[in-house]
């Protein structure tokens, strides 16, 4: 019996160990190569579903709040939207001209045209990852076309991008996550930097810039489009605080990101000047 | 045991996943507990020599895809929770219900301390003192959670 009992425990031991070797394998893998991407594909088909329940609360509240609408805040919605609608088409179409005569300037200076962005709409599947994490869950996957790197915006401005895809689902890492960096320049001058995530929802820190750098409490940094992730233009934060530090290298600057990263209920998600046939109703041109 | 007891234990596992998962406002988060944790400690303790090691490593794989995070970070920890529980599980057993927390409290800590050291050689996390928050707020539920899954496996007949 005894004799047994033992044996059991350092079989069970060397599982443990074969176990661990394995999950490094796997942590190696997954962070070095993309051959793991259809093992999380397969074992999200576990979790979507309970990502849906969990979020079921929510949708209930929403759908609630949708059929006890009154027909008179329906109109006045309605009516606000309408107006809102007719003012951004007076701006588009001064946009479409500006547009026209960029890209005939373009052409002059034999410089490559620049392709409208298409967007597609996306919500958030509202739950709660973990609070260490800056992750979101959306509710499009693999099957609308989203894929690895994708940018994410909000009406605002840049939330993040696409980290991990699975099959209806993806997780967005946002900009303020500790790992993630953004290429950016400043709006007002040009003058490029980069904001690193600092892991608190509403601060930024901007690296790199010397003491003699133009920036300015109130600089709005927007998407340099460098490193060929992020389309160019988009806004990014506004600039808080410049410490100067003489016995430092750098500035310390601290920003503020302008998407609004924890309220946003509906996102857009970005393809980069590429034309795609989708249907009509998904899709909007940006930029 | 048979399928349809595994189902239970599953179950189980399904109810703390959206538990886990529920959308709550931000400030309240570091305080939840993890539900998915102290069930796999439960039945860690409760059925040792079919729940163990193994099962520990593929709730953590499904941990990792919820979280989107890096494949086999939480697969880890929790094989080495399930080698540790199930390892310890006659004293755990016989130990008073005060005991019984503090041991459970001293395994969620050994849990969030490997998850954490693991996640902040990746740099994904700082450390501070809210990250062990919900390890105490866990123990607190332990006693209670204990009961409605011992009551659980009784009319399953789990043993």
């Amino acid at each position: 019996m005894a004799a047994r009992d033992t044996r059991a425990r350092s079989s069970d031991f060397l599982r443990l160990v074969l176990l661990i070797c394995l999950s490094v394998i796997v942590m190696l893998a997954d962070r070095r190569t993309e051959y793991l991407d259809n093992a999380r594909s397969i074992l999200a088909v576990f979790i979507t579903p309970l990502q849906f329940i969990a979020s079921t609360p929510d949708r209930l509240g929403t759908w609630i709040q949708e059929a006890f609408t009154s027909e008179e805040s329906l109109n006045q919605a309605y009516t606000r939207v309408r107006g809102e609608n007719m003012k951004l088409r007076a701006r588009l179409q001064r946009m479409q001209a500006l547009e026209a005569e960029n890209a005939s300037l373009r052409r002059l200076l034999a410089a490559a045209e620049k392709v409208p962005d298409q967007v597609l709409m996306a919500e958030l599947v509202d739950v709660s990852l973990d609070p260490y994490t800056h992750k979101l869950i959306v509710n499009r996957g693999v099957t609308d076309g989203i894929y690895l790197g994708q940018p994410v915006l909000d009406p605002e401005g840049v939330m993040g991008q696409v980290t991990e895809t699975m099959p209806f689902t993806s997780a967005v890492t946002l900009i303020t996550d500790p790992s993630h960096a953004t290429p950016v320049q400043v709006e007002r001058n040009g003058l490029r930097a980069i904001t690193f995530g600092t892991g608190t929802a509403d601060k930024l820190k901007v690296s790199y810039l010397t003491h003699n750098a133009d920036i300015k409490i109130g600089d709005v940094l927007v998407t340099s489009g460098m490193g060929g992730r992020f389309p160019a233009g988009y806004p990014v934060a506004e600039v808080m605080e410049i410490v100067r530090d003489a016995s430092e290298a750098f500035l310390r600057i601290s920003a503020k990101p302008v998407a609004r990263l924890e309220r946003s209920k509906h996102i857009l998600l970005v393809w980069q000047g590429i034309q795609k046939d989708f249907s009509e109703e998904d899709f909007g041109e940006g930029e | 045991m048979s399928s349809s007891r595994w189902l239970i234990v599953v179950l189980t596992f399904v109810v703390a996943f959206v538990l886990n998962l529920i959308p709550l406002p931000g400030w309240v988060l570091p305080y939840r507990p993890d539900w998915v944790v102290l069930v796999l400690i439960y039945w860690c303790l409760a059925i040792p020599d079919r729940f163990g090691t193994g099962a520990g490593w593929f709730v953590g794989l499904l941990v990792d895809v919820n979280n989107a995070n890096l494949l086999g970070l939480h697969a880890l920890a929790m094989a080495a929770l399930g080698y540790v529980t199930s390892r310890l599980h006659l004293r755990i057993r016989m130990f008073p219900w005060w005991q019984q927390s503090l041991s459970v409290l001293l395994l969620l800590f050994f849990y969030k301390g490997l998850v954490g050291w693991m996640r902040s050689l990746l740099g994904e996390l700082q450390f501070d003192w809210m990250y062990w928050m919900s390890s105490i707020i866990g123990v607190l539920i332990w006693p209670w959670l204990f009961i409605v899954l011992r009551d659980v496996r009784r009319y399953a007949r789990i043993t």
